[in-house]
């Protein structure tokens, strides 16, 4: 149950962290507004599951503990979420994939037999609505733009596609969590995820990469080198002055 | 303040003798505090001097979210993240209510941007600092934006009603600024011996700065007559800067931090406090470009311009087809 739960927590730790990357520096100010309200969600679900994680440890870790004092190898995210920003159209593929993903679990999730998973998904799943629309908004808008666009939105479709598979991969914590009523088996979302892919790759004019080939690791804390990165930034003060509080 | 290089036409003011018809109304009803609105007939420099304040105050919240974006990567908890995210996130709003109020005065935002880009307008010189520990935070909220308000409120009563209705707005957000700044502070202060150390540094370098965010002293300001005699500033700099240094040394104390100007003191009998000047010739060379963050300020900007140019027009092109296929 409780790395079920850094499953949920650390995606949106990290992509929240990702897109806050992005303060000040958007294309527009819509978009650094539009930004920060995303990375805001995501630190809130953030800060549920990761505090629900704590509670069932039983440590006496809260979620910033949990955010801010582990290293990479205890991080279980998917890895797409912990891919670099690049540029715009990278970052926006990045959340529209995620996005299909999530609203998906999200609203499995809410089926859960565990009430409090069931809650928090209940909580969550109205603002990865609200995302999920305005990525598929997007991809469509800038896949059938102008020709640079249209081309860059296609470079970061390929370039982010063999980090999809892994949020659809079964392991033995999946099945345990299936079997306990808490969570649906990530492969049983995958025909829902591929038919709404479609659908707004088609109004976008976007081609599905025909490689099944997946990048696996993150969710069992094989990451890759940018995660390693991302933390001693997000983690410097919490470990340079371990005692103070902020 | 956000618009500290303001020059007015400087030929002083006329008299009601010297005005035509035209003016002398548009005097009478400034004097008689009513709203000046886009439709209104308005003299030129009037319009002119509100274009180049409005847009200043607006270029300074869009520069302004890089000194905390500076940090919000490295957020010490999710709370303060959020927070801070937050804060700039409005900040970026700001810079919207602001271009919209200069847009009704019949210039564009593309344009007013391409000002700034290319250094032809200018932004609040505050934004030239560095932020160099997270006390920073503290002290920015703290500080400039607790500048900032002194001058904001006041501006709620300016003359032009897009940019008095804009001020209203923005106030409301701004003491959530100020606030969670000393908040950050309050932590930092009474914490480890390095946060209060942090505090401090930050007060000390931030303080001189927050003070020239009011701008020259009145006696320097040789432009301000005719701006407050229509009532674009309703404050002098010397006024803004007394109400700031009035209210914020006792919360230094509060915070048990040492004032960063030995010189300063409460003069019982007028019931304000006697400060030391900001070093001016620092804050003209910061004006001219030579702050400490002048030339990487505006590179962020312009290449968030630049690498943006394919998503804005990607947008259009959509439009466009969209359009097209609906004729
Ligand atoms: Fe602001
Ligand atoms: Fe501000
Ligand atoms: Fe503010």
């Amino acid at each position: 149950m409780f790395e079920f739960l850094l499953r949920m927590g650390d995606n949106t730790l990290v992509l929240g962290h990702r897109v806050s990357e992005w303060c000040g520096h958007a294309p527009v100010l819509e978009e650094d507004i539009a930004l920060a309200n995303i990375a805001l969600d995501m630190i809130g679900q953030t800060r549920l599951w990761l505090g629900l994680a704590g509670e069932v440890e039983g440590q006496g870790r809260d979620a910033d503990a949990l955010a801010f004092r582990r290293d990479a190898w205890d991080f279980r995210n998917l890895l797409l979420v912990e891919r670099p920003n690049r540029d715009f159209g990278h970052t926006l593929m990045r959340q529209f994939l995620f996005d299909l993903w999530h609203h998906e679990r999200l609203s499995d999730l809410c089926l859960s037999e565990d009430d409090r998973v069931a809650g928090i998904a209940a909580k969550c799943v109205k603002e990865a609505d609200y995302h999920l629309e305005r990525s598929k908004d997007l991809i469509i808008r800038l896949g059938d733009g102008s020709a640079e666009s249209h081309r860059k939105m296609q470079d970061a479709l390929d370039a982010l596609w063999p980090y999809v598979g892994e949020m659809f991969s079964d392991d033995t914590l999946d099945i345990e969590m299936n079997e306990a009523g808490i969570a649906p088996l990530p492969s049983s979302q995958r025909p829902r995820f591929d038919k709404a892919l479609s659908a707004t790759l088609a109004l976008a004019t976007l081609i599905r990469p025909e490689s099944n080939f997946a990048q696996m690791g993150g969710r069992s804390g094989t990451h890759t080198e940018d995660l390693g990165h991302m933390l001693a930034t997000m983690q410097f003060l919490q470990r340079a002055y371990p005692d103070a509080r902020w | 303040m956000y618009a500290q290089e303001v020059k007015s036409t400087g030929k002083g003011i006329k008299t009601h003798e010297e005005m035509s018809a035209e003016e002398r109304d548009f005097q009478v009803r400034i004097d008689a505090g009513e709203k000046i609105e886009p439709k209104d007939w308005m003299p030129d420099g009037y319009r002119k001097n509100l274009v180049r304040q409005i847009s200043q105050h607006g270029h300074s919240e869009v520069v302004g979210q890089l000194p905390e974006g500076n940090w919000i990567t490295r957020a010490p908890t999710l709370e303060r993240k959020a927070i801070l995210l937050a804060k700039v996130q409005d900040e970026a709003g700001h810079g919207l209510y602001l271009y919209s109020a200069a847009e009704t005065l019949g210039v564009s935002r593309a344009d007013l941007i391409d000002d700034l880009l290319s250094g032809k307008a200018k932004y609040s010189s505050i934004f030239n600092y560095p932020t160099l520990n997270w006390a920073d935070m503290g002290a920015v909220g703290w500080l400039v934006d607790g500048a900032a308000i002194v001058n904001q409120v006041a501006l709620q009563r300016t003359s032009y009603g897009p940019y008095s209705r804009a001020m209203v707005r923005i106030c409301k957000e701004e003491s959530f600024h100020a606030r969670q700044g000393f908040d950050i502070m309050m932590k930092m202060s009474s914490g480890t011996a390095a946060q209060k150390a942090m505090a401090q540094d930050a007060l000390n370098r931030l303080w001189w700065p927050a003070l020239m965010m009011f701008g020259p002293t009145d006696a320097d300001s040789v432009h301000s007559a005719q701006s407050m005699a229509w009532k674009i500033k309703v404050m002098t700099n010397d006024e803004g800067r007394q109400k700031f240094v009035d209210q914020t040394i006792p919360q230094i104390e509060y915070l048990g931090l040492e004032v960063p100007d030995s010189a300063a003191k409460l003069n019982p009998k007028t019931g304000h406090y006697e400060f030391s000047d900001p070093d001016w010739a620092e804050f003209f060379e910061v004006l001219k470009g030579n702050g400490p963050c002048n030339v990487d300020r505006l590179r962020a900007r312009n290449k968030a311009h630049d690498d943006g140019a394919w998503f804005r027009d990607g947008l259009m092109a959509h439009t466009k087809k969209q359009q097209i296929a609906a004729e």
